[in-house]
Order: C-alpha cells, then structure tokens, then sequence
C-alpha cells in the first residue's frame, strides 16, 4: 500500500503499542509480566552466570543457608540456589511446549468440530469429554507410567490430558462467532468455506484461548513437577523443581531443599494467574471483573 | 420489456423444521425484476421478505427446504450446486445488509474487506491494480478521504459512512443485481435519505436491478417502479408505486398505507393497524390477515385467496372488488367511519 500509506498518519510503532497494552493491564499482571520476565532471562541466561555447577558437590552436606550458599545445600552437597536457577531451564520449556502443543492441537480439533458440526463434531467432542471425565493428574500419570519416565513423555502425557479445554473452549467461539452477520455476508460474497473459517471467523476466536493458556501455563509447570515429584518426569540429577521437592521432602528437616524449587514454581503459577486475569480484564469486556 | 426479466421467482416456498413438521416462512411466492429497474418488497418483520431473498441465495441453514424456482439471467439458483452459486454470490448478485457494522468483520480494515471482494471473483488482478479499485470504489460511494479511510476498521466509521462502504463492496464486481435487505433501517433518517439517494443514483448509472427489503413504504415510495406487498409468508398485493398508493384495494396495503404518518394530519393521532402478524407456528387457516382485517368475512377465514388482477394492482382478496367499488354493506360502513 505505498501509495496509501504515505497519506496515512503515522501509526505507533509495534514496541510503542506493546507498551501502551501493558500499561493498561492492572499491577497484578505487570507483576506477572516481570516474573515471567526475570524466569524467562535466566532461562536463556543461567549458563553464563557465576554459579556453582548445579550438578557437582560444592560444599558439605545439607547446609542451611549461608553467605557462600545463599539458599543451603541438598544432600549431596549440590548448592540449592544454582540448582533451583537451572532448573528454569527444565519445567518452563516443557510447560510452553505443552501449553503450545494443546492450544494448537485442541484449538483445530475444536475449530473443526464446531464448524463442520455433524459426526465430526461428535467424534471430537465424544473423545474430549471421555479424556476429560479423568482426574488430569491421575490420566497424565497413567500415560507417563506407561510410556516411561522422562520429561518428554511426561510433555506427552500432559498435552493428551490438557488438548480437550482449548477443544471446547475453540469450538463454542466457532459456534458463536459462526452466527454473526459479517459471517453471513461473506458467504453472500462468495467466499468458501474455508476461507470464510480462516478469514472471517477463527481471527475472532483467540482471546478466551489466550486468556486460558496463559493461566493453564503456571498449572501445567505445576504438572510437570508434580510428575517429576513422584518419579514420573525429570530423571535425576537434572535439577528439576519437582525432583527437588521430592529430594527435599525425604530430608525433611532440612527445609531449605524444597524451599528454592518451592518459591520458583510458585512464582512461576502466581505470575500466569496474576497476567491471565490482568489479560481477561483487558481483552474480554464481558466477562466478570 | 421484450429481453427476459434479470431475475423472476416463481412459487418460491421455503420451510424450516419444526418441533411438528416443517414451518413454512415463505409460501409460494411470484416476483419479477428487470433488469435497471427496482423492486420493493415491502412488509412487516417475519412476513417472510428476507427469508425468501435469503433462500434463493441459498444463505438460509442447510436445514431449510426450499422449493419453486427463481430464475436469475435465465439460470435456476433454487438447487444450483454450491460451488456455482459461489460465482455468482458477490460477482453478478450484490447484496447489502441492514446492520453495516455486524456485516463487516470487525478485525479487518475496510479497504482489506473491499479487495478480498475483488480478489475473490477475479484472481488475476494485480495487488495494486485491486487497490486503485478499493479507492475508486470509496469515492464513487462519496466517502471523503478515501485513501485514510481505506487503512481504518469498521468501528472506526459512522453509521452512514459504514454502509456507503457496505455498498462499495456490493458493487466491487459490477454486479448486475443488488439485493439490498433493509439498508436504511439502521440509519437515522436524515443518513438514510442520503443513502437512498445514493443507491438510486449509482443503480440508475450502472444499470443495476435492485430488490429493496424494508418495512417502510416511505423509502420504496421515491425508489421502486414495482412493489409487492408481504404478508404472512405471500404476496399480497403487487404492481407499480404509483397503484400501490393510489389505488390499492388490499385492506393490509391500505392499513400500511393510512399508518405512515403524515405532515398535513400532523395533529391526528397516529393510525396502527391492530393485532399483530400470525405465528408462523399457529398460521390461521384462509387468509392469514383475515384475523386482524375489519372487513372479514366467515368466508375469509376459510379460503387463502391467490393473486388476481383487481382495478390496477394484483391483489389476494376476497373482497378485492368490493374495496374498489367502496359502497357496499359493511365495507361502505368502514369507509363512512373513516377506518379506511
């Protein structure tokens, strides 16, 4: 549009508009936008840092904090601190990845289900109601025990329990937005089915998925490291939160151990609450404040 | 007069189903356009008007029944394949709806939706000779500034200017017939005059057939060379504008007629006719106006009259004749009242 566009006023830049949203959401979502910030840069970061190997002994056993181990050492003598720091590296990804992997997966199933409707629609809706008529921890154990230990069958696990919510959640917005008249009028236009789903309806069917997968981010973390906690995720000695945990409840007067990974995942649930919520008030004008 | 028309409907019926069988919204109706001329359809809400335009281009659900025939072009839409009638939608039938707001996506600029008309029926177009088209098309329209109005999103426009881009876009394609359901309802009066002057004109420049939908004599009456009067699901009552209102002998016509309030009787209070339109579930038997008509007869409520020729229009009514002559028993004691 070269020609059009220099007649145009010039519109804010993408960073400029980015900034203009996160000052509209309410301080508890910015909160949630720095600790996911700060999680996010040490993720990417943490190698690089003056810490101690995660992996290695780096004092005596079971210290409670200290100035040279800020946050004590576990059982073999690993500092909690540097390990508790690494293991960003392991739940955060996994939870993106399944968050992302059941948003993709359940959103089409969904989008298909309740636009082509009849036996597809059926067939679909039938298959996330049996999965979701499970207790998830329960069903992404059962999945994880069966294909082994390992954070990616545990992923696996995960994303068959979490597709059936962003299924239903897509197909009610496809069902909805199906009805509207603009939807109408294209089809009067002439455009196909296909066009009138990618065009006309799915670019109005993101928000409540979006608002749902940045709260699900911080309760499938918590997965991950529940399924890490009893055996079924990370394999030791990968410093993962919930492995942690584990390790620091067999040496439970030694508070400390659980203490790190605990505040981590917590932080990291917190966080996606406190930005879900600040997004829902944000973009989704009709839903309760 | 001697071409074939652009688009004639024959015995168009169309039905949903219902809780005891299929609920007819349309039942049979015959409506004629040429081509460059335009068509009022005039009636109340659920007499059926937008049901029947809905059904012969094919938007209804896939649930609805619709059978008769309504030939466009000399082509049968009524059963014409999907993908057929896909070329036809958008490329040679136009069509503008009544809200301009909920017809546009909202999370498209204006000038996006415009090109995607154009690209849709002619995808060999270069990118900026479709957008050159956009702008012309916003300016023929009379939307100032169009090359700024082009990059911004319906909520950014007023309610006029919303559907003088809703009918840019009927008309990207040069269509040859513009199905315009309601297009001022949503307007206010002083925007709609203006919209209508618009259609008019652009209709009369491009030699356009247009079917205008509303439920307001008073928009058909500048526009329309042919009106049919709806009732019900039928036709009640068709021929030119100026028959219509001046010599109509239906007695919904001349409730409609004596409804529309007036300038010089300003000081009247102002006329309604009673009751209100029948269920499309409980649909009484003969005629359906029968029960709200003051001139009914026993008879009335027995047998659904057809469209005959009476004095000058077409009309479905019994008492057609009577109406015309106005002098006889209790048609002549409703006329002495003033009630028509």
């Amino acid at each position: 549009m070269s020609a059009v566009e220099t007649l145009r006023p010039a519109s804010p830049s993408r960073a400029r508009r980015a900034w203009t949203f996160v000052r509209r959401l309410p301080l508890t979502g910015q909160i949630g936008i720095l600790i996911l910030l700060f999680w996010a840069v040490t993720l990417l970061t943490v190698q690089f840092w003056p810490l101690v190997d995660p992996l290695m002994m780096a004092g005596r056993r079971l210290q409670p904090p200290s100035a040279d181990h800020w946050l004590g050492t576990d059982a073999l003598g690993r500092d909690v601190l540097s390990r508790t720091l690494h293991g960003s590296t392991y739940t955060i990804p996994v939870a993106l990845m399944v968050v992302v992997s059941a948003v993709v997966i359940g959103s089409a199933l969904g989008a298909a289900a309740g636009y082509l409707g009849g036996w597809t629609d059926a067939v679909i809706m039938r298959a996330a109601d049996v999965t979701l008529s499970f207790p998830p921890i329960l069903l992404a154990m059962t999945v994880a025990a069966t294909l082994g230990p390992g954070l990616p069958n545990a992923g696996l696990a995960m994303v068959i329990v979490w597709w059936p919510i962003y299924a239903r959640l897509m197909r009610a917005q496809v069902l909805e937005v199906r009805t509207r008249e603009h939807v109408e009028a294209a089809i009067a236009g002439g455009a196909g089915r296909g066009r009138v789903l990618v065009v006309h309806i799915l670019p109005l069917c993101w928000t409540p998925t979006l608002i749902n997968a940045t709260m699900d981010f911080g309760q499938v973390a918590l997965l991950a490291a529940s399924l890490s906690f009893i055996g079924l995720g990370a394999v030791p000695p990968s410093p993962e939160w919930g492995s942690m945990i584990s390790e620091g409840a067999a040496k439970f007067y030694s508070w400390w151990i659980a203490f790190g990974p605990g505040m981590a995942i917590l932080s990291v649930v917190l966080a996606t609450a406190f930005l879900g919520d600040g997004l829902r008030d944000v973009l989704d004008r009709r839903g309760p404040k | 007069m001697s071409a074939a028309p652009l688009l004639e409907i024959r015995d168009l019926r169309a039905a949903f189903p219902g809780p005891h069988g299929p609920v007819e919204a349309v039942r049979g109706i015959d409506l004629m356009l040429d081509a460059g001329e335009v068509l009022g359809v005039v009636g109340e809400s659920g007499s059926g008007k937008s049901v029947a335009m809905m059904a012969l281009l094919q938007l209804l659900p896939p649930s609805a029944i619709v059978s008769g025939s309504a030939r466009f072009k000399g082509r049968e839409l009524v059963g014409m394949p999907r993908g057929e009638i896909r070329q036809i939608l958008g490329q040679e039938i136009g069509c503008i709806f009544q809200d301009p707001l909920s017809a546009f996506n909202p999370v498209l600029t204006i000038g996006d939706q415009i090109l995607e008309a154009i690209r849709l029926h002619d995808r060999k177009i270069s990118t900026q000779d479709a957008k050159r088209r956009v702008l012309d098309l916003l300016a023929s329209v009379s939307i100032p500034q169009p090359d700024r109005r082009v990059d911004q999103y319906p909520h950014e426009f007023s309610g006029g200017m919303r559907q003088r881009a809703m009918i840019a876009m009927a008309l990207a394609n040069n269509p040859s017939l513009l199905i315009a359901d309601e297009p001022t309802t949503a307007l206010d009066v002083t925007v709609q005059a203006q919209i209508l002057d618009l259609l008019r004109q652009l209709a009369a420049e491009r030699g356009i057939g247009m079917v205008l939908i509303t439920h307001d004599l008073g928009v058909v009456a500048g526009m329309a060379r042919d009106i049919a009067v709806m009732y019900g699901g039928r036709v009640v009552e068709t021929g030119t504008a100026d028959d219509i209102f001046y010599d109509t002998c239906h007695p919904y016509t001349r409730g409609l007629i004596a409804a529309m309030p007036r300038l010089e009787k300003i000081t009247e209070k102002l006329v309604s006719i009673e009751g209100t339109p029948p269920s499309i579930f409980d649909r009484p038997a003969g005629c359906s106006f029968a029960p709200r008509c003051k001139l009914a007869l026993p008879d009335c409520r027995a047998t659904d009259p057809s469209l005959r020729p009476v004095h000058r229009t077409s009309v479905a009514c019994l008492r057609a004749e009577e109406i015309v002559a106005g002098t006889q028993g209790a048609v002549r004691a409703e006329f002495e009242k003033g009630a028509l």
